[in-house]
């Protein structure tokens, strides 16, 4: 328990509902990471700038973070090369195939109360977790 | 105009609060499905408070008659829990845990300037495009 951080933890979350709540208010879309990209090809006349400035400004508000924000903080991704593309694989076959992610369906949907969200976020959460514990307890152990 | 800075600022705050609550590091992410292990319980508060806020926001957005700069609210109108969306959420969920990014912090970690997290996009739009392919994986809403 020596990296538990409940309260930045809880302001970036306050965070992300804020922008959920102001992309809806605004613009009156859902803020589902998945749902975003994964519509942008082929892309839709008229459908397109408003993908990308959500996208990039993921990565810029990620980097001014990075810039204001406490000195190596950094990530670390520690699965090697060919488990990484498999789960880039199986993240965007499962968000295509279950039309959204942790932000559409777990912070929009379940912000709407949709039955189908609160489903697909128990689901990816419960799969994720037997994932993890399968990979580290029962393979590595 | 104002619909492309609405969603940049979104898109800037969403990603803010993904670098400041760590969602964006795997290595967290992956602490804290990891709940037989040593588990790190911190990002819970990043659904409890992103979850807070749209929660309560959304009752009221949903209320007003359109949203700002735009002529309708673009919600999904899908009701039933299928087998699509429970095995795209299940997929979805091994590749969560085996690599610990979903699609929202992948796209943030490019901040970071690390070559796995672009080799994860790669392979998470070739998932799509497979997706796509699949007799399950054609678009509905």
């Amino acid at each position: 328990m020596e990296n538990f951080t409940p309260l930045s933890a809880f302001a970036g979350g306050l965070m992300i509902g804020a922008a959920a709540a102001l992309l809806l208010w605004l613009n009156g879309k859902i803020a589902g990471v998945s749902g975003i990209r994964g519509r942008l090809l082929p892309p839709t006349k008229g459908d397109v700038d408003w993908r990308v400035l959500f996208l990039g400004g993921l990565v810029l508000g990620a980097a001014l973070f990075r810039w204001l924000g406490p000195e190596g903080q950094g990530i670390a991704i520690d699965a090697s090369l060919p488990i990484v593309v498999l789960g880039g694989l199986l993240v965007g076959i499962g968000t295509w195939l279950g039309s959204g992610c942790t932000s559409g369906h777990g912070v929009c949907g379940i912000g709407r109360l949709s039955p189908r969200s609160i489903a697909a976020t128990a689901a990816f959460f419960g799969t994720a977790v037997l994932t993890v514990t399968f990979v580290r307890h029962v393979l590595g152990g | 105009m104002e619909k492309r800075f609405a969603a940049l600022l979104a898109g800037v705050v969403f990603g803010f609060g993904l670098a400041l609550s760590q969602m964006v590091n795997p290595a967290k992410v992956l602490a804290f499905l990891d709940i037989t292990g040593n588990w790190d319980p911190s990002l819970a508060f990043v659904l409890f408070g992103a979850v807070l806020v749209s929660l309560i926001s959304f009752r009221f957005i949903l209320k007003l008659p359109r949203p700002v700069f735009e002529g309708t609210f673009a919600l999904s109108s899908l009701r039933t829990i299928d087998r699509r969306l429970v095995l795209g959420a299940v997929l979805f969920g091994v590749g969560w845990g085996l690599v610990g990014f979903c699609p929202g912090p992948a796209i943030a970690a490019l901040a970071y300037g690390a070559p796995k997290a672009v080799l994860f996009l790669v392979a998470l739009v070739a998932g799509i495009a497979i997706a796509r392919r699949l007799p399950a994986g054609k678009p509905s809403s």
